[in-house]
């Protein structure tokens, strides 16, 4: 059964399965409504087992929040590429070229910016200048808004908590005017409810720009991650808790998505 | 066993470094081209913009042609392979010339740059593809791919938009458009692999 995105123009490129992890003073924590955090484990541990399943990359991202206590971040980001042999990108807090060259220069594959870039959006532009496009991920976090009849996404800075009053479909292309290679985008609504991404916030991004788009936010079940990369459009599906607990694992999943016309590499 | 990492001064080789000591063998991790005679093999890694890398190999190009006379293995990653042919679309400068052709920018009717895995379709038998299946996944990060003059180079294909080496190989010249260190463990068989042609070049 073709899925109703995937062209011939998409030929050979696969759709990509990305868990995050999210990394607290060294230690994998997840998120939920970026508030309540629960532990999970050794980041290269966990890194492992989800390279051995399957996984097509990783995506960590950093949320100690006092910045010496961040300091740890290159020690463990090393000890990631020591031990991994699939790309991972890291984020969370980078908000210079200095920063993102220790963690790039410390085996990362690609960094991402959020509020950084929000506050100085030239930040993309000596980002992708300086280490090339294809490592520089730009993290959107928007929320829905309606006004009268007009539904908009609104960017928000801070891990969620800030509203900007930028549009998210405006940010994203230009973000990849700067130069960004990719776009992590996540539903705030969304996330951590596992109830499914948001495929009109999805589907709005995807179709304005000519960069992949990984989406992020709601998924509780591999039905969530077909429909965002079918209806939605997504290039990659980023999910945490869904894979963190075993909850489905990865080879189930990419088979859910293969057995309904999915290209994935298994 | 030791391994040439030439750093072009431009990017990440943390992740190669690695990926080399993760299968045993001791890289040499610089940017000053040494004599080939201490070392098995020679990478050159896939980082960096053409025209800057493809002018700094170009002053070292007499020392390169002395690791090709003396046949030690020479693997080029992404645009460390993209450097060996003549020139490229990304912008102005030659390339070393050690395989014929030049190197084009992928189609507009695809997202560029072509970020993630891609089947192999192989073309040709060869050792640097032992134990690798036809269809087994790689890593790719590129916006360019060579275009051979000569097609018996080509080993193995992918398809992104149109169909592009993945794979070339003439003699003792080796390349790779993706990029192995992050490929798995595809990845993984190619690098040995080519380190087993270099170990047994080196022992003899």
């Amino acid at each position: 059964m073709p899925s109703l995105t995937l062209g011939l123009e998409a030929m050979g490129l696969t759709k990509r399965i990305i868990p995050c992890l999210d990394v607290d003073r060294g230690r994998v924590r997840k998120g939920r409504h970026f508030l309540d955090l629960r532990d999970a484990g050794d980041p290269v541990v966990l890194a492992s087992r989800y390279r051995d399943e399957g996984a097509d990359e990783l995506v960590f991202l950093d949320i100690t929040a006092s910045v010496e206590q961040r300091q740890t971040m290159r020690a463990w980001v090393e000890q990631v590429a020591r031990a991994l042999d699939i790309p991972f990108t890291v984020g969370g807090g980078i908000r210079t070229l200095e920063e993102a060259r220790v963690i790039l220069y410390s085996g990362a594959d690609k960094i991402s910016v959020n509020t950084a870039a929000l506050e100085r959006p030239a930040l993309i532009r000596e980002l992708s200048e300086t280490f090339g496009r294809q490592c520089i991920v730009v993290a959107i976090d928007a929320r829905r808004r309606a006004e009268g009849e007009r539904l908009w996404f609104e960017v928000y800075s801070h891990g969620g908590r800030r509203p900007t009053g930028r549009d998210a479909i405006a940010w994203a292309q230009e973000a990849e005017a700067l130069g960004a290679g990719e776009i992590l985008l996540t539903s705030i609504d969304r996330d951590g409810t596992e109830a499914g991404y948001d495929l009109d916030l999805t589907r709005a991004v995807v179709e304005r720009v000519r960069i992949p788009v990984i989406a992020s936010g709601g998924c509780g079940h591999p039905a969530h991650i077909l429909d965002v990369l079918t209806v939605g459009g997504a290039d990659a599906a980023l999910a945490a808790s869904v894979f963190h607990y075993d909850k489905y694992p990865i080879p189930h999943v990419k088979r859910f998505l293969r057995e309904r016309g999915v290209e994935v590499r298994l | 066993m030791r391994v040439f990492v030439l750093d072009y001064g431009v990017g990440n080789l943390f992740s190669l470094r690695a990926a080399l000591e993760r299968e045993g063998v001791e890289p040499i991790v610089s940017a000053e081209l040494p004599l080939e005679g201490e070392f098995a093999a020679l990478i050159l890694p896939g980082v960096g913009h053409f025209t800057p890398v493809a002018e700094r190999l170009g002053r070292i190009r007499d020392r390169l042609w002395q690791w090709i006379a003396h046949e030690v293995p020479i693997l080029g990653i992404c645009l460390g392979m993209q450097v060996l042919f003549e020139e490229s679309e990304e912008g102005a400068g030659g390339g070393l010339g050690f395989f014929r052709g030049r190197v084009v920018r992928l189609p507009d009717s695809v997202k560029v740059p072509h970020i993630g895995w891609n089947a192999l379709r192989m073309r040709r038998r060869h050792r640097l593809l032992q134990g690798i299946e036809d269809g087994a996944w790689v890593y790719f990060v590129h916006s360019y791919h060579p275009h051979p003059a000569d097609p018996t180079i080509i080993l193995a294909e992918a398809d992104y938009g149109r169909t592009f080496p993945a794979i070339v190989a003439r003699g003792m010249l080796f390349g790779t458009q993706f990029h192995p260190e992050k490929s798995g463990a595809i990845g993984r068989r190619l690098l040995r692999n080519f380190l087993a042609i270099a170990r047994e070049r080196w022992k003899s």
